[in-house]
């Protein structure tokens, strides 16, 4: 038998379901494999426990002949910007370090109540804010990738979900939970060579998820090709009370409609991503996979996008200014940190708590926030943010009177190296090809596509209308099959 | 338009965030660079468009008016940097 932690979510469940190993054997496989990698910082706390007795769980209802759940015997790992009861909790900040919730977010209680079990909390960017993971107070994570041989530079895993890139690429975890607000599914997705899908705003319950934008923040799945995702999505998606913007529609039988079969799909493909200094290989890739979804049955049509240029500026007014409001509960009284020197009063507790806490990145989204928001200014950057908002939204149903779906690049370069980009500017614009789908509100995925001239992967961005992720997990799995990506990192940590 | 370091000690004291003078000198160039580029959105003619409410169409839910989770002091508090007598504590604001 083939190493237990080189298999997926589809192949764990149905050898525990037909017997071919015990979820226990796989949880204690996936625990060591997740001890064995403190190099790559993937982890902020593990779970080893959690994730045996979900297997146990497992194991002890197929010795009993019931029907197993849908993710019985699956040990995966969980962002850690997901409320987890009893299990600290911290957005990757210094801020809610030691923060035990009271309670589960509705994502991960879905998640247990499906049977799967918890290897631990993944890093993350700080508060989710970042594309490189390199703002998390815990430390970066590594990519389990590197250039070539002998290359030793520490890259970046993509963010702000890098820990669980980094952890379902270096086979730590067959899949994880990620959060999206402008790209941070798939942008690390796309860095790692690992699929991760992005759902219709509103499909995932926000719940008990520590909230940066609001309008904008989603949950989703990310492994390692698209099947597991599907599975993955449908245990975490479904209509939640406890969200005001959460959907009241059914989950559909994501997996079991899977078709790659894309004949009367029309595809397009927006002029407006074609930009300036993307490298020729990210070009070729793009072409590619215009030619593998060609080959799929689908329909090629050019589209046009008109104001896919203002998408990056538009998102930094209107994510800053959420998460200024969003973060503004964090002030030392409820839970968290807090600093408190002999004879400071409160409003002195509230600036030195925060100051303490929140990171350099954080800070910097919080000020830019509060400054478009304030007296003078709301009108010319936030209302004008929101109509260009809309303008977006107008794009994508436009586009969608000539096409099913979109197809992209899903970043503008392969995996960069930690610390290469020290200009906050230089890299925001990594989101460049993700935030429109995000301000749209609207379903995307990255599957991996081939890796660049120094072995790195690239991925491919499939953007759908509203609701309709089977259509996008569809074009991902055509794209598979064609682009049969096998590529891995050396395990060197 | 361009912020001093007056205007980001103003917009980190509304932000309730403590920054030295260092700090302000060294985010007011950071944060101009941000703006200036966020300012091209200027150019976008939004004449008679109405800015974004809601990306996906949903209705707002009424619920009862009723306590769901009441009586929850305990987990409540756990969290809290510091607590007495059931109640959260801060340094005393009224003299």
């Amino acid at each position: 038998m083939s190493t237990l932690t080189d298999l997926g979510v589809a192949a764990i469940r149905n050898g525990v379901r037909d017997g071919e190993f015990s979820a226990r054997e796989v949880a204690e496989a996936f625990n060591a494999a997740v001890a064995g990698a403190d190099a790559l910082n993937a982890f902020i706390v593990k779970t080893p426990e959690h994730a045996l007795a979900a297997a146990d769980a497992a194991d002890k209802a197929r010795a009993a002949g019931e029907t197993l759940k849908p993710l019985a015997g699956v040990p995966i790992g969980m962002k850690d910007l997901f409320a987890t009861k009893g299990v600290q909790t911290t957005a990757a900040s210094h801020i809610l370090e030691g923060f035990k919730p009271e309670y589960e977010s509705t994502v991960s209680h879905r998640l247990w109540e499906a049977g799967a079990g918890m290897l631990g909390k993944l890093n993350l960017d700080q508060f989710a804010m970042g594309s490189s993971n390199e703002t998390s107070y815990f430390g970066n994570v590594i990519s389990p990738w590197r250039r070539g041989e002998g290359d030793t530079t520490p890259l970046a895993p993509g963010g702000s979900s890098g820990g669980s890139s980094a952890a379902i690429a270096a086979r730590l975890c067959p899949a994880a939970t990620g959060t999206d607000t402008g790209g941070s599914i798939r942008q690390p997705a796309a860095f790692t060579g690992i699929s991760g899908i992005k759902p219709t705003y509103g499909r995932c319950s926000r719940w008990g998820v520590v909230a940066f934008a609001s309008s904008l923040d989603q949950a989703g799945p990310m492994a390692r090709d698209v099947r597991d995702c599907a599975i993955m999505l449908e245990a975490m998606a479904g209509f939640d009370v406890k969200d005001s913007t959460s959907l009241d529609m059914p989950v559909p039988h994501w997996e079991a409609g899977l078709s790659a079969d894309l004949r009367g799909k029309r595809v397009g493909i927006p002029a407006e991503y074609r930009m300036d200094g993307t490298p020729a290989e990210i070009e070729a890739l793009w072409q590619q996979g215009i030619a593998w979804l060609k080959d799929a049955g689908a329909e090629i049509v050019e589209v046009s996008l008109p104001h896919t240029k203002y998408a990056l500026p538009a998102y930094y007014i209107i994510a800053p200014a959420e998460a200024s409001s969003n973060l503004a509960r964090y002030d030392g009284v409820r839970y968290g940190l807090r600093e408190l020197a002999e004879g400071q009063n409160l409003q002195e507790m509230y600036a030195a708590t925060r100051a303490a806490g929140f990171g350099d990145e954080v800070k910097r989204r919080i000020l830019i926030g509060t400054y478009v928001l304030s007296a003078g200014f709301y009108d010319a950057y936030y209302t004008q943010a929101q109509k260009v908002r809309t303008l977006i939204a107008r794009d994508f149903d436009n586009a969608w009177s000539q096409c099913d779906l979109l197809l992209t690049p899903t970043a503008p370069s392969a995996a960069f190296g930690l610390g290469e980009k020290v200009d906050p500017l230089a890299m925001y614009l990594n989101d460049v090809f993700t935030v429109p789908a995000s301000l749209a509100g609207v379903p995307a995925m990255s599957v991996p596509g081939g890796l660049d001239a120094a072995g790195l992967p690239l991925g491919l961005q499939i953007i759908g209308k509203p609701f309709d992720e089977q259509g996008v997990l569809n074009a991902g799995l055509a794209i598979e099959q064609r682009a049969g990506f096998t590529a891995r990192p050396n395990a060197w940590w | 338009m361009s912020v001093d370091t007056a205007t980001v000690k103003k917009v980190a004291s509304l932000a309730r965030i403590a920054i030295s003078d260092a700090d302000a000198e060294r985010l007011a160039p950071e944060l101009n660079n941000i703006l200036g580029w966020i300012e091209q959105l200027g150019e976008v003619d939004t004449k008679d468009v109405a800015p974004m409410t809601a990306v996906i169409p949903n209705t707002l839910r009424l619920r009862a008016d009723v306590i769901t989770e009441g009586n929850q002091r305990e987990a409540v508090l756990a969290n809290a940097p510091q607590g007495e007598f059931g109640f959260f504590t801060v340094p005393k604001v009224v003299e």
